[in-house]
């Protein structure tokens, strides 16, 4: 099932179908009074996989649409390919979209689906159905190809969904939140075999999600969006490790608020010097964004560790790890921990805390962002 | 049965076992009592004559007058189902690409709701307050040079019944046909234009095939819903026996006696047929548009 191809061979794939680079320049698009787009500026490299994140209503879908053509820009310009498609209406524009859900034709057959753009295209009877074919085979469902949606499970109307947009070899593959209305099995799933397939066509691909972690599972690139406009655009780790603003970090992955005092390039939290993952910034108070797993615990003993004493209030078995909470009088920490060492820490058992080195990030607004 | 000590379980299982299917006895004495039993006298009515069973009733709905009858019922059916069926089409296509809990739609279907049930002497008089020869839309229309009844006042004639009946047809159709509009999605519109379709491809390869079973079948309900009208064409045409329900009214209401109910029957018994015909046809289309839109 996870037979992934490796990265070379899709870019030699890629290079024989030609994968184009699409831009986002500046797009706006505006409801009423709310800016779904507030100047959207976002380069995706040919053949690459950006994931859109952010919070629901931050205008991913109204980007996907806008692309695709469905849906009108208010300034701002589409350039797939080296070409302005921007006043294209959708059916010339040859992105291939795969909606959330319920979008198969509910009378025709899977591979009648993935055929229908071809037909489109005058392609002659014989060929598109052979092509139908392929295309159901590589996301592995030649089996089912004369069943109807409603004799297909989510997952499999899902892959047949993928395989007709992509059997028009559509210069950008559009997907917006494809996995949403799916178990959480079936999901994880299917976002494997979407980057499968996608590597092995090597079409550029625009990913829209709400889910964090789909979205560093599948990306080459993350980029995380917030009222309209890009916070930031990076790799996977980058966005995680090294999140450009508050918002990010705290929209991907956990994190503590711990307040502390910046001082020479550094934060200061509870006698611990924490170096700033930017530089800059004037002295004084500041909240820091400490992640789960830069948290360490040991027993209470042990002096060695540090001043920082606190009680445990609930432990969380995530599988290989654990999320132990921690009360330190005046605040909450999250640790997050081997399970094998996070049994050792019950609720009510006194700990002492660390943190570790990493670089931070710092905010100063004290309002907090809930993702 | 259970033991007294058990602990206090659901207090009516096992103590007031009552057969699932007492609920349904009221439902059949009522089917009973209104269609099969009627239907039953209507059969040995058609099938009676003075000494014992005959075909005598049967032979006579082949009389001119009565073969008129039918051809009215069935003209004045089909066409007020047609353009019931077209215009409620188009109807309920706007309402259904409005906002789903919108004002208008709220307005629209709630006022098909009583429209679509307004028939009869209300009915009849509100046309003729309006559309009679001495109507206030007629003689508006007279003082500004156009006589709508320069050939004849058509209005109590079969021509005038189609316009009357168009008048619940249409709220009809879009109460019955609005449920399949809404079953379809507005991706599939959209996946049309991704896959390179233009409108035409949308109505030809999408919407079309997938309505058209549910509009042929609210047509041939139109049909029926029409055939067997009674009161607002007694109401409006004095006439007797322009179509076939008048012709029973008159069957049974004249003084001839027990022959003429005999065909009354048999008349009500070609009736049943041609209905039965058409709800046939009726159930099979829903059952086709059932098996993909579910
Ligand atoms: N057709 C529309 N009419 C009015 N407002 C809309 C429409 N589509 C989107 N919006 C608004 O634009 C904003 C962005 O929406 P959307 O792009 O769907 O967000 P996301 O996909 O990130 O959840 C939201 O505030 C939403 O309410
Ligand atoms: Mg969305």
């Amino acid at each position: 099932m996870t037979a992934l191809v490796t990265q070379t061979d899709a870019a030699a794939r890629s290079e024989s179908r030609a994968s184009v680079e699409v831009r986002l320049e500046d797009l706006r698009r505006q409801y009423g009074s709310v800016h779904a787009l507030d100047g959207l500026n976002l380069t995706i490299g040919a053949g690459e996989l950006v994931a859109l994140l952010g919070p629901s209503g931050c205008g991913k879908t109204t980007a996907l649409r806008l692309v695709a053509g469905l849906e009108d820009a208010d300034g701002g310009r589409v350039v797939i390919g080296g070409r302005d498609v921007t006043l294209l209406p959708a059916n010339r524009r040859d992105a291939g979209m795969v909606f959330q859900a319920y979008s198969l034709f509910p009378h025709m057959t899977a591979r009648q689906n993935v055929a229908f753009g071809l037909r489109m295209r005058k392609v002659a009877s014989r060929e598109r159905l052979r092509r139908a074919g392929e295309m159901l085979e590589l996301v592995g469902l030649a089996a089912q190809s004369d069943r109807y949606a409603h004799q297909l499970s989510g997952g499999q109307q899902q892959r047949v969904a993928l395989a007709r947009a992509l059997a028009i070899r559509p210069s950008v593959l559009l997907l917006d939140e494809p996995l949403s209305a799916l178990d959480a099995k079936v999901r994880s799933q299917l976002r494997d075999e979407i980057r499968r397939v996608q590597l092995e066509v090597g079409t550029t691909t625009l990913f829209v999600t709400h889910d964090q972690e789909e979205a560093l599972a599948i990306a080459d690139r993350v980029g995380v969006m917030r009222a309209g406009r890009l916070e930031q655009l990076a790799p996977p780790t980058t966005v995680y490790t090294q999140p450009a603003t508050a918002f990010v970090a705290e929209f991907v992955g956990l994190t503590n608020r711990l307040s502390g005092v910046v001082r020479g390039g550094a934060v200061e939290v509870r006698g611990v010097r924490i170096p700033l993952i930017a530089a800059g910034g004037a002295d004084g108070p500041a909240v820091a964004l400490v992640r789960p797993e830069a948290v360490s615990l040991s027993a209470a003993t042990d002096t060695a560790t540090g001043p920082l004493l606190g009680t445990v209030i609930a432990l969380a078995f995530l599988g290989a790890s654990s999320r132990v909470t921690v009360d330190l009088g005046d605040a909450v920490v999250l640790v997050q921990i081997p399970t094998a060492d996070a049994v050792a820490y019950p609720a009510g058992t006194r700990v002492r805390v660390a943190l570790r080195l990493d670089p931070v990030l710092i905010t100063r607004d004290d309002a907090t962002v809930t993702p | 049965m259970s033991s007294a000590a058990e602990p206090a379980g659901p207090p009516f299982r096992g103590r007031l076992r009552v057969p699932s299917w007492v609920g349904v006895v009221p439902f059949f004495v009522y089917v009973a009592a209104f269609l099969i039993l009627p239907t039953a006298i209507v059969v040995g009515g058609a099938f009676a004559g003075t000494h014992g069973p005959s075909l005598t009733n049967i032979s006579a709905l082949t009389q001119p007058y009565i073969l008129d009858s039918f051809l009215h019922s069935v003209v004045l059916s089909a066409s007020s189902a047609v353009i019931g069926a077209v215009v409620g089409a188009v109807l309920a296509y706007a309402v259904a690409s409005g906002a789903p809990n919108g004002v208008i739609r709220r307005v629209v279907t709630s006022a098909c709701g009583v429209l679509s049930q307004f028939g009869g002497v209300t009915l009849a008089f509100a046309f003729i307050a309006t559309l009679g020869g001495a109507g206030f839309i007629t003689l508006w229309l007279q003082e500004h040079g156009v006589n709508i009844y320069a050939n004849g006042v058509w209005l109590y004639q079969l021509s005038g019944l189609i316009l009357v009946y168009t008048y619940f047809q249409i709220p009809l159709m879009v109460i019955v046909f609005l449920p399949a509009l809404d079953g379809i999605r507005p991706q599939w519109r959209e996946a049309t234009s991704n896959l390179g379709g233009t409108s035409w491809h949308y109505w030809r390869h999408i919407a079309g095939p997938l309505l058209l079973p549910a509009f042929l079948g609210c047509l041939l309900l139109l049909f029926a819903n029409s055939f067997s009208a009674y009161a607002t064409a007694a109401a409006l045409i004095n006439q007797g026996g322009l179509i076939v329900p008048l012709q029973i009214s008159n069957a049974l209401s004249s003084e001839v006696g027990l022959a003429q109910a005999n065909l009354a029957s048999s008349l009500a018994l070609a009736m049943v047929v041609i209905v039965v015909v058409v709800t046939a046809l009726y159930s099979w289309l829903q059952s086709r548009t059932a098996r993909w839109v579910r």
